[in-house]
């Protein structure tokens, strides 16, 4: 037998009859694939509901972990930053205020500092995306929708609230009721610390029983109005109403507030 | 590149320092720029998606809308070269590599599960971590497009599939991303492998130790 350079043949259970042509043997790599595919389709067929498993199985890692790597797996405890427009909108917060106008009494323009002067709420909850993602346990400060359309006058015959994004194209809709829950709020606080830019900064909206979507980023006003106006979802199909593990189909998802 | 083909007698033991340099020839002209060119489209997408993924880059870098098109056109145009590939009158080698690397023999999967250490006299022209690598990435390709299709197109789906086409791009690429980091580490610690998806040539020497029943190597020893 030749010595194949420096190397000395080593046989085990590997001898030379096991010695096939390049080209011959076992079609393995056509069975990975295969397979990968097969893994693939299985995954999207059952990943809403194993993703969650998942999530918590993976927690206590994720969660007390020194190098900051886990930050990098597609696991719960991570924000996705989704938004609708070209580039993130930017706006200091010495140039941003918000305006509560339509059917009201005394229209309101409230600047920064003049939110932060108001009552403020703390409400600490889940936040559920509707392609599957949650964050467990979100802090949040910021000052009650109830509280602004109280003090601007909501006039009778209004139902539903517009609410609009800075970036000029994100729209969201609440019915009267929804927005004055306890746990909806004009945030400025969300993680312990000021709301960032790509989180919506420095002002967004937070509804806890719903949806991320309806958590409308880079809110700079609130229009009161007396019809449903769906918003930038909702005209692409998703639910109105958007209640976590009661709508969009998602009947798994445990409601969050 | 050129392309130029030596007879393996060229390079006979006790060979020219000018035959060994020239070495085995190992990647045609066709299949270094399939290599090369699945590379930067699979880089760019890999690297694109990194950056849409991963909020404070995302935010670093913005133009998202931009970097989401730069992401989806490279990652669905990475099986075009593979198309051109089997396209012209190149095919043949491309075809007969193709092949290599999907048979696998029993000394190919007991190197792969020594890691590399037992039966290597027994490697042909690829060992098994470069068939297993082939493969994962050949699996890669329609899973990444399906599921970022129905993510970027998700209006004819079902929220459920959007979520589970999500679940699976995600983890596949951090799986892909293991892998492919792992795949460039290798050659750049074997340059003599890297070179020849440069040149196209390996040298006799690297050739006789590491792939020791490749035909270039067998047929001009015997």
């Amino acid at each position: 037998m030749r010595t194949i350079g420096d190397r000395r043949y080593e046989a085990q259970d590997v001898g030379p009859a096991d010695r096939v042509p390049d080209g011959e043997g076992s079609p393995v790599g056509r069975r990975i694939v295969l397979g990968m595919l097969g893994l693939g389709a299985l995954g999207v067929a059952v990943g809403s509901r194993v993703q969650s498993g998942i999530e918590t199985a993976l927690r206590p890692v994720t969660q007390n972990d020194p190098t900051g790597l886990s930050s990098f797996l597609p696991t719960g405890g991570g924000f996705r930053i989704y938004s609708v427009t070209p580039t993130m909108p930017s706006v200091t917060t010495a140039d941003w205020s918000l305006t509560v106008d339509g059917m009201v009494d005394t229209p309101l323009d409230v600047s920064y500092r003049a939110l932060l002067e108001r009552p403020q709420a703390e409400v600490t909850h889940d936040f559920q995306c509707v392609t599957g993602w949650r964050v467990p346990d979100v802090p949040w400060v910021g000052v009650r929708v109830a509280d602004l359309l109280d003090e601007a006058g909501v006039r009778e015959g209004a139902t539903h609230l517009r609410l609009y994004s800075f970036d000029g194209v994100y729209t969201e809709s609440l019915t009267l009721d929804q927005a004055g829950r306890e746990d909806v709020l004009v945030a400025h606080r969300m993680l312990g610390a000021p709301v960032t830019r790509e989180h919506g900064g420095p002002v967004r909206l937070f509804v806890a029983p719903m949806y991320g979507y309806k958590s409308l980023k880079w809110l700079d006003r609130i229009e009161v109005v007396d019809q449903l106006v769906p918003g930038y979802w909702e005209e692409r199909g998703y639910d109105i109403d958007a209640w976590v593990g009661g709508s969009n189909g998602r009947q798994g998802d445990e409601p969050t507030s | 590149m050129s392309d130029v083909t030596a007879s393996p007698s060229a390079g006979e033991a006790g060979a020219t320092a000018a035959g060994a340099a020239a070495g085995l020839p190992r990647f045609t002209a066709a299949e270094r720029a399939l290599h090369w060119s699945v590379a930067v489209l699979l880089g760019t997408a890999a690297i694109t998606g990194f950056v849409l993924y991963y909020g404070p880059v995302a935010e670093l870098v913005g133009r998202r809308i931009l970097v989401r098109d730069v992401h989806v056109w490279t990652g669905i145009a990475s099986p075009v070269p593979v198309v051109l590939a089997y396209a012209g009158r190149w095919r043949d080698e491309v075809r007969r590599d193709v092949r290599r690397l999907a048979r696998w023999s029993r000394a190919d999967r007991r190197w792969v599960l020594s890691r590399g250490r037992e039966a290597t006299a027994e490697v042909g022209k690829f060992n098994g971590g470069q068939k297993a690598n082939a493969a994962f990435i050949a699996g890669v390709i329609p899973i990444m497009i399906v599921t970022g299709s129905i993510m970027r197109w998700y209006e004819p789906f079902p929220l459920d599939w959007r979520t589970g086409a999500t679940f699976v791009h995600d983890w596949t690429a951090v799986a892909t991303w293991l892998v492919v980091v792992g795949h460039v580490l290798f050659a750049l610690s074997r340059p003599p492998a890297l070179r020849s998806m440069l040149t196209g040539r390996m040298s006799r020497a690297y050739a006789k130790d590491h792939h020791p029943q490749w035909d270039e190597v067998t047929v001009s020893e015997s």
